[in-house]
């Protein structure tokens, strides 16, 4: 599929690079793929025609968007990808496995191939929390709470949207929540290249969310986070990744914590920290989750070496939870857990539904399940929240 | 205006730049029939000795007291008819040009409309000139001595060049010492010549100048005055030695700026763990470990060195777009001397481009590779320990002429980096009313023609607080600066710009809206009489104030509201 | 027309060699301070090589429009004695004096008659004959000529060497340009004049030249008429040029002489580091303004031809100066694509040239290839080198010149502009290649230490202040 390069790289203002070459020596996925960004540029800017077809390593990129966040000529090296997936979108050559996740977020609201209507599952146990809560979206609430796709729907993540329901509970904040008629954000949807389907995302949610007419939406994944904070235009919401939610309630004393994680013995759990790419690299929220780890009772953080800007990419992003991508064998979240394992850790805590479900796999893979163990920051929080609800009945 | 108006109008051919496309006699007859005309020529070129000579025989044989001359734009020109005007008697200020080239044969094409348009111009400027006023030249005297502010490189040798002329030169110093941040070097490039033979000479010989005093441990607060007549005064120790300050304050003719730069803190790169690990340093910590002859770094020599240029230079996303100039080469110069030192270690230059420029620089560059040290191509994008070998860190980088990731392995890593404005010159800048440009840095009054001058008179620059630049560059600018702060100071006097504003007491209500409006600091309310007074040697006569007075107290010469609405009632009279 | 000077009188002199802009910036530091300067200049106008510019970078400002106001400052100063087309005969050195002897060349037309109306070169029988110098060729002039319309002074001057009455003793039955001149300036009987003057400082400011490019075959400059050097695009592209500014794509006339054309070109190269960065053909040395002149011609091909392919090889960007960077990244965004690798050799196919080169950051799995670029313009950014007679010009006056040609400054970081000879100072690219900014401060340098010399030799007798110089 031949593209005729120099409308695309006038709009991308691609000529400001240099070639330096810092986007593809930071791009974890360059040094187990074909993929060089750097090469991909130079190539629009040089060539009169590109060859999409022989270009599979297109889908390997996880938009972990360290090359935008260091490219000193602001040239956005990333986003020449995601425009290139859009060509190849538009020309319906995508892996089928990405094009099914597509057709189902357009049809059903969520890329799992799940129904709509089971959307409100996850609240299983908490129906009548739920039930309030949609209520207070109805009646106008001062926080929303967007569940997303992945916690909704994957048994593994529900737990912390549970979680996080006890917690607003526990601290008594007037929440509210969409229910079935919440629907994909559509972050990763713009960064495979469906820009029709992601702007049709746009307008809807973007709607649905101004009619609830919130002060403040808090998300559990870090991409609902970051597409609603940048590329929705909201400005008069307050958009929150409940990182940040929950260091401000520590902070002002609305929430605390009782018990402790430490052993019988007093062996506090030691417990490592990674940074997603869309909560950290990209957004910059490096400490709110440090803070609340630190708070909770009977815990010891580690960090590991690649951590906040360095952070390594757990290779989830960018459509990749959908698509194998050219290589299989060499994972990026193999490197990762081995690091978290080499500190000493018992817990990796993570803060994405991504980065939950591909690092806890990879701790399967290589073995490490008996040293190691993967959860989310709500998980550990649930374990040592105060709970005075009472209509709360607890799962985990 | 006592007397009659005799005008003479000369309309300039310019060779066939005017005369192709205007009309030039008819514009002479034109011109002869004008009130207070009395002689109407044209001439092919006016500037040339037989132009100027006709002027001047004119003003001679008519009695003339005002010249209009039409022709090139009065920048190219008008010091020429001023200068023949005055020989003949006429005086400078009562001359006047009327543009009809760069404002009309050059622009335009249709003859008829050009010549229309040049009778306009000529016209206005005859209506203006009856009003012209005869202005004198004015000249203040200068206070024969210079202050440097900064005692680096370039503020020593800026001061050496004045006080070998034999006036006095004032440094003023922040720190403890002399010599800048080239006293925290070890040995320059491109002769390799060692800082501790090139420097303590030129310190000593500063010290021991008999027309230079110099203050350590001391800064400027306070400039007031202008151009030949600063007051300074300086806060601080003045050094026992060197001469003591009379009620702290010091008289100068001319000021010049050698403040320096800072260096970029590698702290705002997270990403290459400056903070984080102890071999990761910045080069300035390398010239330090250059001068102890010591390179190990967690008790063991480096086995595999790498530096990695442009940090924080050439970074939009940072807020420094600029080149830093002198990393390349200083970067030459380390990463060579390491190989000199550790001939077995692998030394090795990430970089994007190489730019060893200056004279004697490309030789440099071919040494060092000579020499062993590896260049490799790649704007490195992060650091991190090496997972089981804590000593080592692992730089993550592109080798873009492979086409290649690579996962780098170093014992020692340098940070090359770059230059940017010294934040503590926030303060100067203020005092001085030195702009900066984007950069940060100090703005030269001209890029090209003006490198050292600012838009203050009689205040100068010198080194790398203009920009980032080399010893040898420095050392020019700064003998540059000390030539333009010379000027004045070895004529004993300056010249004023004698078109300045006026204000007239009667009419002055006090309001004190010139005041601010005046970007010179030119008029000052006097607190006794309630009036506005305008010095004019601060008044560059861009009559801002006069156009703001709400009570027509001020009155702009050379451009007064009698003299412009003439021209305007000429120009659309006709 | 040269004027009549007040006498220095008792006043101690100075002497600057080269009126380009070190030397006519230096003769304005020095004079303003109040002292008499002598400034010499080989050819008929000062002003240099920045009289041949179109626009500078990085601010893009027209060169002419900053230089002729400091031309015509340098002719008008009450300080300053213009002597052009002089050089320097002989200097001897008599304790703090330098006896200096100049030689004034005949114009064989009389200087202060002379208005420069331009008649005689209308009527001469070699107009439009001779290839002009300060046009680098691409265009032509009579026998008798100024430089450019600006030139200081604007007085003709009639060239020995293609005159056909001073090289064959004949010119018809008249004189042409004598019967055309309205103020009989004209005089073949004028001889050369000899001009002792006593200085205590002499600067030397004689510029550069450029190395010629049939040192690099390779590139089939002087072969095929589409490769041009970058000065001679200079030319082209200056709206007071042959070709009022347009670009186009020189060719081969029916005589086979290489003419302007009137095509636009639609593919151009530029070649750099031609000559320059190159021990073995040409020089080893980097000639530093090369990258950003480059960038600026780039930038002005663009606003020419906006739908020209522009295409810049190189081996490094030296945009090192005070925003030079910031023009690199407007140029590049201007659509010129910047590409990695120093090219081989140009040769043609058909009526385009090709251009042969390794790109060297393309990525071609499994192995790289050259590239060939076509191109119908090719600008080769030559080497600065020494001027010819710098051998001349270093043993007349006893200096020394560095390994690379150029003069060498006693010590480059310290004294960077004095030479081996105590009051004999170096300015601008005569010491070593440098854009106009570096050369402005370094001229200032100089005057800085030639004014130590001339304050020190003024003894009892004040300085004279003349009338104010416009600051």
């Amino acid at each position: 599929m031949a593209l005729k390069t120099a409308r695309m790289t006038e709009e991308l203002e691609l000529f400001g690079c240099i070639q330096c070459g810092k986007c593809t020596g930071g791009c974890p996925v360059a040094r187990k793929t074909t993929l060089n960004i750097r090469d991909l540029i130079y190539h629009m800017m040089v060539d009169s025609d590109m060859d999409l077809d022989t270009h599979a390593e297109l889908w390997d990129c996880t938009a972990c968007f360290t090359c935008v966040e260091r490219c000193p000529k602001d040239v956005q090296p990333a986003e020449l990808i995601i425009a290139l997936r859009g060509e190849l979108v538009e020309g319906g050559r995508i892996p089928e496995t990405i094009g099914t996740a597509l057709m189902s977020i357009f049809r059903q609201g969520n890329p799992s191939s799940m129904a709509r209507q089971d959307r409100d599952l996850w609240a299983e146990g908490m129906e009548a929390s739920l039930e309030q809560a949609k209520q207070a979206a109805q009646d106008g609430c001062d926080l929303l709470y967007f569940v997303g796709c992945i916690p909704a729907y994957d048994n593994r993540v529900q737990p912390v949207a549970r979680a996080l329901m006890r917690v607003f509970e526990s601290a008594g904040l007037d929440v509210g929540a969409l229910g079935t008629d919440e629907t994909c954000c559509g972050n990763e949807v713009r960064r495979m290249g469906e820009v029709g389907l992601f702007e049709m995302l746009v307008e809807e949610n973007g709607e649905m969310l101004r009619n609830v007419g919130a002060d403040q939406i808090v998300t559990t994944s870090p991409h609902c986070f970051n597409t609603f904070k940048n590329e929705y235009g909201l400005p008069d919401t307050e958009i929150l990744h409940y990182t940040q939610l929950l260091a401000h309630l520590l902070e002002e004393g609305d929430l605390t914590f009782g018990g402790s994680l430490a052993s019988e013995e007093g062996e506090k759990k030691v417990v490592t920290y990674h940074d997603p790419c869309f909560l950290g690299k990209q957004n910059q929220v490096y400490d709110e989750p440090r803070a609340i780890i630190k708070a909770i009772p009977g815990v010891e953080l580690v960090e590991m070496d690649r951590s906040r800007e360095r952070s390594l990419c757990c290779e989830g992003g960018g459509g990749r939870m959908w698509v194998e991508g050219t290589n299989l064998e060499e994972r990026i979240a193999f490197q990762r857990v081995q690091e978290a394992a080499d500190t000493g850790a018992d817990i990796l805590a993570v803060a994405c539904p991504f980065c939950l479900l591909t690092l806890e796999d990879a701790v399967k893979v290589q073995g490490l399940d008996e040293q190691l163990r993967v959860m989310d920051i709500m998980e550990l929080v649930d374990q040592v929240l105060e709970e005075d609800v009472p209509d709360a009945s607890d799962q985990e | 205006m006592e007397q009659e108006p005799r005008i003479g109008v000369y309309i300039c051919h310019c060779g066939v730049n005017i005369a192709a496309t205007v009309e030039v006699e008819e514009v002479a007859a034109a011109a002869a029939d004008l009130p207070g005309v009395v002689v109407s020529r044209d001439y092919t070129y006016m500037c040339s000795d037989p132009g100027q000579a006709l002027i001047k025989e004119d003003i001679r044989a008519y009695g003339l007291n005002r010249v209009v001359v039409a022709s090139c734009s009065p920048r190219m020109h008008e010091p020429t008819f001023r200068a023949a005007s005055e020989q003949a008697g006429v005086n400078p200020y009562q001359v006047e040009m009327a543009n009809i080239r760069e404002q009309c044969s050059w622009v335009h094409k249709d003859k008829r409309q050009a010549t229309e348009k040049a009778n306009l111009l000529v016209a206005s400027a005859v209506a203006k000139a009856v009003h012209l006023e005869a202005l004198g030249d004015r000249e203040v005297d200068v206070t024969p001595g210079a202050l440097v502010i900064g005692g680096g490189i370039a503020g020593m040798a800026a001061a050496l060049d004045v006080a070998d002329t034999g006036l006095q030169a004032y440094l003023v110093e922040k720190a403890d010492h002399l010599g800048g941040r080239v006293a925290d070097l070890n040995r320059t490039f491109p002769t390799l010549e060692s800082v501790s033979e090139l420097l303590p000479p030129l310190i000593e010989r500063v010290q021991n100048h008999p027309n230079i005093t110099v203050f350590l441990n001391s800064e400027v607060a306070q400039v007031n005055g202008y151009v030949g007549n600063f007051e300074v005064s300086v806060t601080g120790a003045a050094d026992g030695e060197a001469g003591e300050l009379e009620e702290g304050t010091i008289k100068v003719g001319s000021i010049v700026v050698a403040t320096g730069y800072d260096v970029f803190d590698p702290d705002r790169l997270p990403e290459f763990g400056y903070s984080d690990y102890p071999n990761v340093i910045t080069s300035l910590e390398m010239e330090e470990r250059l001068m102890e002859g010591d390179l190990t770094v967690n008790g063991r020599t480096p086995e595999r060195v790498a530096f990695i240029q442009c940090v924080g230079s050439r970074d939009k996303q940072l807020g420094n777009p600029h080149c830093s100039r002198v990393c390349c080469m200083y970067t030459a110069k380390q990463s060579r001397l390491v190989r000199e030192m550790l001939p077995d270690a692998e030394v090795t230059v990430f970089y994007i481009d190489v730019r060893t420029f200056g004279k004697g620089g490309e030789e440099f560059y071919d040494d060092a590779r000579s020499k062993g040290v590896r260049y490799r191509r790649g704007n490195v994008s992060e650091i991190y320990r090496k997972p089981g070998e804590p000593e080592r860190v692992i730089l993550v980088a592109e080798d873009t002429l492979l086409g290649q990731p690579i996962d780098f392995e170093a014992d020692l890593v340098v940070l090359a980096v770059g230059m940017e404005a010294r934040e503590s010159t926030s303060k100067i800048s203020q005092l001085l009313k030195l702009p900066r440009s984007a950069d940060g840095f100090f703005l030269e009054a001209h890029p090209k023609l003006r490198p050292v001058d600012t838009a203050m008179a009689g205040v100068f620059l010198a080194g790398c607080c203009q920009g980032p630049k080399d010893i040898p560059d420095t050392v020019a600018q700064a003998k540059a600066a000390a030539s333009s702060a010379l000027i004045p100071l070895i004529r004993g006097s300056v010249p004023v710009e004698s078109a300045t504003a006026v204000v007239s007491e009667e009419l002055c209500a006090g309001c004190g809206m010139c005041v601010e409006v005046c970007p010179y600091e030119a008029p000052a309310l006097d607190q006794l009489w309630r009036v506005s007074r305008i010095n004019p040697v601060l008044c560059e006569g861009c009559g801002a104030c006069a156009a703001t007075c709400p009570s027509s107290a001020i009155r702009m010469q050379h451009f007064t509201a009698e003299q412009v609405l003439a021209q305007v009632d000429a120009l659309i009279s006709s | 027309m040269e004027r009549e000077r007040p006498g220095p009188g008792d006043r101690p002199a100075a002497l600057i060699v080269g009126a380009g802009i070190a030397g006519i910036q230096a003769a304005l530091d020095i004079a303003d301070a109040g002292f008499p300067v002598y400034l010499i200049e080989r050819e008929p106008s000062i002003g240099g090589r920045m009289a041949q510019l179109d626009k500078t970078f990085p601010t893009l400002d027209c060169s002419s429009c900053i230089l002729t106001p400091k031309m015509v400052d340098a002719d008008q100063h009450p300080n300053i004695t213009l002597m052009t087309y002089a050089d320097v005969d002989s200097v001897e050195r008599d304790g703090d004096i330098f006896h200096v002897r100049v030689r004034k060349k005949p114009r064989y037309v009389d200087p202060d008659i002379c208005k420069g109306c331009g008649d005689c070169a209308e009527a001469c029988r070699m107009k439009d004959r001779i290839p002009s110098a300060f046009d680098e060729g691409i265009a032509n002039r009579s026998a008798i000529y100024v430089p450019f319309p600006q030139a200081v002074p604007l007085v003709y001057t009639i060239d020995p060497d293609t005159c056909l009455y001073l090289t064959r003793g004949v010119c018809g039955r008249t004189f042409k340009c004598k019967d055309a001149c309205p103020a009989d300036a004209i005089d073949f009987e004028q001889e050369e004049e000899f001009v002792d003057l006593d200085v205590r400082a002499i600067i030397v400011a004689t510029g550069f030249d450029l190395i010629d490019p049939e040192t690099q075959p390779e590139y089939g400059y002087g072969v095929y008429p589409q490769v041009m050097t970058a000065i001679e695009f200079e030319r082209l592209s200056d709206a007071s040029g042959p070709t009022k500014g347009e670009v186009f794509v020189p060719e081969v006339d029916r005589r086979g002489n290489t003419v302007v054309g009137d095509r636009k070109p639609e593919d151009v190269v530029f070649i750099k580091c031609v000559g320059s960065r190159d021990p073995h053909t040409g020089v080893p040395y980097c000639s530093r303004v090369c990258c950003m002149y480059t960038a600026k011609h780039a930038h002005l091909i663009r606003e020419k031809v906006p739908d020209a392919n522009i295409t810049v090889f190189y081996m490094d960007v030296r945009a090192f100066g005070k925003g030079y960077e910031e023009f690199y990244d407007r140029v590049r965004h201007e659509r010129v694509t910047y590409r990695r690798g120093q090219p081989s050799e140009v040769y043609r196919r058909g009526d385009r040239l090709v251009v042969l080169a390794e790109d060297t950051t393309l990525c071609r799995s499994p192995g790289r290839e050259p590239i060939e670029v076509e191109a119908d313009l090719v600008i080769l950014a030559t080497a600065v080198v020494p001027r010819g007679d710098v051998a001349q010009v270093a043993a007349a006056l006893g200096i020394d010149r560095s390994p690379d040609g150029f003069f060498q400054e006693a010590d480059l970081k310290l004294r960077p502009v004095d030479t081996n000879v105590d009051n004999i100072f170096v300015a601008g690219c005569c010491q070593s290649p440098k854009d106009i900014p570096d050369t402005v401060a370094q001229a200032k340098a100089a005057a800085s230490s030639a004014l130590r010399a001339l304050v020190q030799a003024r003894e009892a007798v004040p300085a004279a202040g003349g009338p104010a110089e416009r600051w």
